[in-house]
């Protein structure tokens, strides 16, 4: 059985340093497995977040090799294993212990989003007439996992913190189930224009290119919210429908 | 020394943040009381997000044939009759609402061409009736759950790990716990607690189980003075992934073989064919054609074989390995691919309705399903066992305290059909918020035995006090021997054998020692996750000891035929006043008149 080497985070909020361990790999592995071992064998108190283990959680989020990925679906076989895998944990949240991350940031941004406003429903028991073409869209955004490493690789949050300002890819894909769904009528716009600073994406797709569920995250999602923003306040002709009827 | 430790006031306490324990906190919270959830992992993680093929609810959006009497039938039928006959008829009867009111909630489920819910085929139900997204229904449901939940004002404790419930008087008061990330004490002081902690997939070794999964809520109760109520019948899925090692034991939905994927030997023969229960020879199709119009949408076709319960398609595929008929990697095969010879585009097809399988395999296994086969094997998946409870209300033995979904028992029987969790962790879930806050109403806040208090925590940290083996290899060791003792076929000698290994592995568990310190140290965590996995692992084998016969999950090799005189009775498991376990029998609670005309009607 052949072997390999894990450069692994070691440390808390004061501080710490890689570490190097090097494990027994078989046949199909995933990094999220060398990390069990090494916590078993090495390191009992290693931290690492996993619940699944397939992919459908998106709780074991971490940057291997640089590159933001769930540990879970990490093919050993696609890295270079004759030098040590690097595997830390995700930037843009605080850390809290070796490979696990404080994203609690996250679910007080969901808070702030205006929910679901259903309109009347169709039918006398209650229930909607949906038609299949009408939600394919809102449900490729409901495929998200929440492993935020969107949110972990976006320049916005990443690099210039705004996370004050600006609620990330994650939750622009969640206003967009929300705004597609179509028995919804809440009005989110004006919301994303100023208090979730959608302005803010410059659309470079790093989200898209990170996502584990390949959810079209910039083309799909963040451009038509966009669009609907510049619509509404910047669109001179439809400005001047609006102020001489076309009721 | 007195144990430092944060206090927290609610009216209603649910633990665990599934389907189930969502549901109860919405309920509760509309019953106008002050409702708490704890939960093992972040909010949205719990393993209700790995469901795959759907709900099950007789709405009849697909065949208007299809109402709560058929489901209440189907339910009873896979369960062999040990189930609670009112819980099977309450989850047939509430589904429909409890599905509706999820896309109220903010659900998107795939839709029938006039616009309805669709619903897909499963094993075991003999129409159409599993509501579904693609392959993710699980993450569908507990996203709806959990969108909605944080609107409701309850309070969310994340990464919370409950060690004991605390009593006074013999009713439950609170609990008692501490948060993973920092190793602080918590005390929950509630009027009402709602166990939805899920099962106990992490005692074997080949589980689509994740590591919450540790039977949290059937100790807890156990050791509260609960009954525990068949907890001999582990459901084996019998598809879950076998290739290549690492993947071992993830599932692989019922949905495939829903959408017309059929089980092949190494000879390419579809073996299923060969073994059908008296029971089902009815509703089963005589030939492959006939199976695959069922799959399609006949509504005079009867299902493919394929599609019969899950005990038993784990049976014939064991059976099949063991005579020398398996795949290279003892398994069989699973193949979607062959419905090329009958759909254009069947690989567009595939991709559309099992979007995760194919990701799952292409990623993991290098297998493209459109092309070629999968490789499958039984793996451990669901407890239908657990917390005996009242089947309206669903409070256990224990005044206040109440269990929800996979923690709770009683709607399978021997056996659960696919598509019959999702829709029980939002009938119960809701019925079990709805009497917890009812309970919380009714009663005053019981007062904490802080002696209690102190000597849990002083427990709990004495593994770091210790030189001892690593907590790992105690799990390690447990899961081995479950999987080779207590597995999907069982004998006298091997379960004895169990149960004296199991008191070993209590000893070891005394002694575990773990370093580092409480911050987010998984290694306590696991060492204290032990005491719950040995109690239930226990219970298992004792049930399974006392059933002498096979029936629905329990299959024994010296008692291979199903016996009548089991058929009458439910074991049920208690901690005697010495602290040892006691198993006895408890008769099977009566039908109705009308139950027992409708399952005559449909037999």
């Amino acid at each position: 059985m052949s072997t390999a080497t894990f450069r692994i985070w070691r440390g808390d909020s004061s501080g710490g340093q890689f570490r190097d361990y090097t494990t027994e790999i078989s046949d199909g592995m995933v990094v999220l497995d060398a990390v069990h071992h090494i916590q078993a064998a090495h390191a009992n108190d290693l931290a690492v977040r996993w619940n699944c283990k397939a992919g459908k959680c998106g709780s074991c989020s971490a940057e291997i090799n640089g590159m933001p990925k769930l540990m879970c679906m990490t093919r050993l076989n696609t890295l270079p294993l004759d030098q040590p895998i690097t595997v830390q944990p995700m930037k843009t949240f605080p850390l809290i212990k070796d490979l696990v991350t404080d994203v609690s940031w996250n679910y007080k941004v969901k808070l702030g989003i205006k929910k679901l406003k259903t309109r009347k429903p169709d039918a006398p028991d209650g229930t909607w007439r949906m038609a299949q073409a009408d939600i394919d869209r809102p449900q490729e955004f409901r495929k998200c996992i929440e492993c935020f490493l969107c949110q972990d690789v976006c320049h916005v949050l990443r690099d210039h913190q705004l996370f004050d300002e600006f609620i990330g890819p994650r939750f622009l894909i969640y206003a967009a189930q929300l705004e597609m769904n179509p028995i919804d009528t809440e009005d989110r716009v004006p919301d994303l224009r100023k208090k979730h600073g959608i302005g803010y994406c410059n659309i470079t797709k790093c989200c898209t290119k990170v996502c584990p569920e390949s959810i079209t995250i910039t083309d799909n999602a963040i451009i038509p919210l966009k669009e609907r923003v510049v619509d509404r306040y910047f669109d001179p002709v439809a400005k001047l429908f609006r102020a001489f009827g076309a009721k | 020394m007195a144990a430092e430790y944060q206090t927290f006031e609610h009216d209603v306490l649910v633990i665990g943040a599934g389907g189930a324990g969502l549901r109860a906190a919405i309920e509760a919270s509309a019953g106008g009381v002050k409702v708490g959830v704890v939960s093992k992992s972040l909010l949205g993680k719990a393993h209700t997000v790995m469901a795959e093929g759907g709900m099950a609810a007789s709405m009849g959006n697909v065949d208007d044939r299809d109402n709560w009497r058929v489901h209440f039938s189907d339910t009873m039928r896979g369960g062999q009759y040990l189930n609670n006959p009112r819980m099977a008829e309450l989850h047939a009867k509430d589904a429909p609402a409890r599905v509706r009111e999820l896309e109220a909630w903010g659900a998107l489920f795939d839709r029938t061409k006039d616009g309805r819910i669709l619903q897909r085929n499963f094993g075991g139900h003999r129409y159409p009736r599993l509501a579904h997204v693609g392959d993710r229904t699980g993450l569908e449901m507990i996203r709806t759950l959990q969108d909605h939940g944080i609107h409701q004002g309850i309070d969310f404790h994340m990464e919370c790990t409950i060690i004991t419930l605390l009593l006074d008087a013999g009713r439950v008061v609170g609990a008692f716990g501490y948060d993973r990330e920092r190793g602080r004490y918590q005390l929950y002081h509630a009027k009402a607690v709602v166990l939805a902690t899920g099962g106990i997939g992490r005692a074997y070794k080949i589980t689509s189980n994740s590591w919450e999964y540790t039977g949290d809520g059937m100790s807890l109760a156990y050791h509260a003075g609960a009954t525990l109520l068949g907890m001999e019948f582990v459901q084996f899925h019998p598809t879950g992934m076998i290739w290549p090692p690492s993947v071992r034991g993830i599932l692989v939905t019922e949905g495939v073989r829903g959408d017309g994927g059929v089980l092949l030997n190494n000879q390419g023969k579809r073996f299923m064919f060969d073994d059908i229960p008296a029971n089902y020879k009815n509703q089963t199709a005589d030939t492959p054609d006939e199976g695959w119009r069922y799959t399609q949408g006949d509504k005079n076709a009867r299902r493919p074989p394929e599609l019969l319960t899950r005990d038993h398609v784990a049976r014939c595929i064991v059976r099949e390995v063991r005579e020398g008929r398996g795949s290279p990697h003892g398994g069989v095969f699973l193949d979607i691919s062959w419905i090329k010879e009958k759909l254009p585009n069947a690989a567009e097809h595939i991709k559309k309705k099992l979007p995760s399988m194919y990701h799952q395999f292409k990623q993991l296994g290098d297998v493209d399903i459109t092309q070629a086969p999968m490789e499958v094997g039984p793996t451990m998946h669901y407890m239908m066992g657990g917390v005996r409870v009242d089947a309206d209300t669903q409070m256990s033995d224990v005044p206040g305290l109440f269990a929800a979904g996979e923690c709770g028992a009683g709607l399978h029987g021997a056996n659960r059909l696919g598509g019959n969790s999702l829709s029980d962790l939002v009938v119960f879930g809701k019925r079990a918020g709805e009497f917890a806050a009812k309970f919380a109403k009714e009663h005053a806040a019981g007062s904490v035995d802080r002696a209690q208090v102190d000597e849990v925590a002083r427990q709990s940290i004495e593994p770091f006090e210790r030189q001892g083996e690593s907590p790992y290899q105690v799990q390690y060791d447990l899961q081995d021997l479950m999987q080779n003792l207590v597995g999907i076929v069982r004998r006298q000698e091997e379960l004895e054998r169990a149960l004296e290994g199991i008191a070993k592995l209590k000893v070891r568990a005394g002694q575990v020692g773990v370093s580092g310190n409480r911050e987010y140290n998984p290694g306590w965590h696991t060492a204290l996750d032990l005491p719950n996995l040995l109690t239930v692992s226990e219970a298992v084998a004792r049930a399974g000891l006392e059933r002498k016969e096979s029936r629905g999950a329990h299959f024994r090799d010296d008692y291979p035929d199903k016996d009548p005189a089991y058929g009458t009775f439910n074991f049920v498991i208690s901690k005697a006043r010495d602290g040892a376990m006691r198993v006895d029998r408890e008769p099977l609670p009566p039908m109705t008149e009308e139950q027992k005309q409708i399952i005559e009607e449909m037999k």
